[in-house]
């Protein structure tokens, strides 16, 4: 049994140490917005927030995870209303969606650290995640938006 | 990809993840000298380097040693830009992967957020060991496309190699760091060094012994 704390809630699961985090947080925790893509730390789409800092959760062992907060895109805001996601229905980001929990937590990374991102900021923190739709575009408009909205608040 | 697969046998994508070198060299410290035992109890005489006891010796030990700073293991994390390097090709890291002021990437782009404290079993997974990263902005300590005494005159400079101050220091990093012994560990599908790290060790304690002669 392993404990575990996901958006500031507790859970135990009973999972091996070495289980990427990942199939914990969609499994047992049932948190199904964190997606899977590549499962080798390529592609950015099971980003998640490990006591503040971006982790790949499917290379993540859980084992890394115990101790410290463990927060999803469920657990960005209650209701949907941080600045990001606000700006990312805004400007109607997401064609798939599949990548986009993903490219949101990064973007948090990014305004967290940066108030006031450029180009050149916006392309050094999210080259990392892939969005086979190329919504890039629409993803860098969003940041600023919501950079000039409150950023990571 | 079902969960108790853990991080094995992943075919998803073959895209070309193969071990960054953070190979923490980033470190050796020279003030330009090196402290000769007393023989007779007397006090202990400085002897600059360049009147080390052996140059040849030093410089012959360095030479076989610079195969393993030469060597993709290491030298992947050791780039003359700020973008590390993948692979026995030096092919620039996937990702867009940049160094960031303190050698640990940047924003949701920094090392920890894909390297583990250990390296991942399958191919093309990211290599780990605890405090991954590359050489800090202000001191990049360059292996990728130097002559070994370029990279010899650089270790040695105060200003580049991260202020340790003796040879003994430098030796000392060698064997504490685990970021430098996990070239001969790197995980599956990577290779070693072309020597052995006792082979390296016994060449960078040669090095030392003989005065720290660089070749030219």
């Amino acid at each position: 049994m392993t404990r575990l704390s996901v958006n500031r809630k507790a859970y135990e699961v009973e999972a091996d140490p070495n289980t990427p985090l990942l199939w914990v947080i969609r499994d047992d925790c049932g948190l199904t917005g964190t997606k899977f893509g590549c499962g080798v730390a390529q592609c950015g789409s099971c980003t998640v927030h490990l006591d503040g800092e971006a982790r790949r959760s499917c290379v993540t062992p859980l084992k890394a995870a115990v101790g410290k907060e463990v927060t999803t895109i469920e657990g960005l805001s209650p209701d949907s209303t941080h600045a990001l996601q606000k700006a990312w229905i805004e400007v109607d980001v997401p064609q798939c969606g599949y990548c986009q929990s993903g490219q949101i937590m990064s973007a948090v990374i990014l305004l967290k650290e940066n108030k006031k991102p450029t180009d050149a900021d916006i392309d050094a923190a999210m080259s990392g995640i892939v969005c086979r739709c190329g919504t890039y575009n629409r993803i860098r408009d969003a940041i600023k938006k919501a950079a000039m909205n409150g950023g990571a608040k | 990809m079902k969960r108790n697969s853990t991080f094995s046998n992943r075919n998803a994508l073959k895209l070309a993840l193969i071990a960054i070198a953070c190979f923490a060299l980033a470190g050796f410290a020279w003030k330009g000298g090196v402290t000769i035992e007393p023989v007779d109890g007397s006090v202990v005489n400085e002897q600059t380097i360049e009147t080390a006891p052996n140059p040849a010796a030093a410089m012959a030990a360095f030479n076989e040693a610079a195969k393993v700073f030469f060597s993709a293991r290491c030298a992947n994390c050791h780039p003359a830009s700020d973008v590390p390097t993948q692979g026995d090709n030096f092919t620039p890291h996937a990702q867009g992967v940049t160094r960031g002021k303190e050698g640990k990437g940047v924003y949701g782009m920094k090392c920890n957020t894909c390297h583990q404290d250990q390296n991942l079993e399958g191919d093309h997974m990211p290599p780990g060991v605890p405090n991954w990263h590359m050489p800090p902005a202000d001191q990049k300590m360059v292996f990728q496309g130097l002559t070994a005494g370029q990279l010899c005159r650089q270790l040695k400079n105060p200003k580049m190699n991260g202020g340790r101050k003796t040879p003994k220091e430098a030796i000392h990093h060698l064997e504490e760091d685990p970021l430098v012994t996990w070239a001969w560990t790197p995980g599956d599908g990577r290779s070693v060094p072309p020597i052995s790290y006792e082979e390296f060790m016994k060449q960078m304690n040669a090095w030392v012994a003989n005065g720290a002669a660089c070749p030219e």
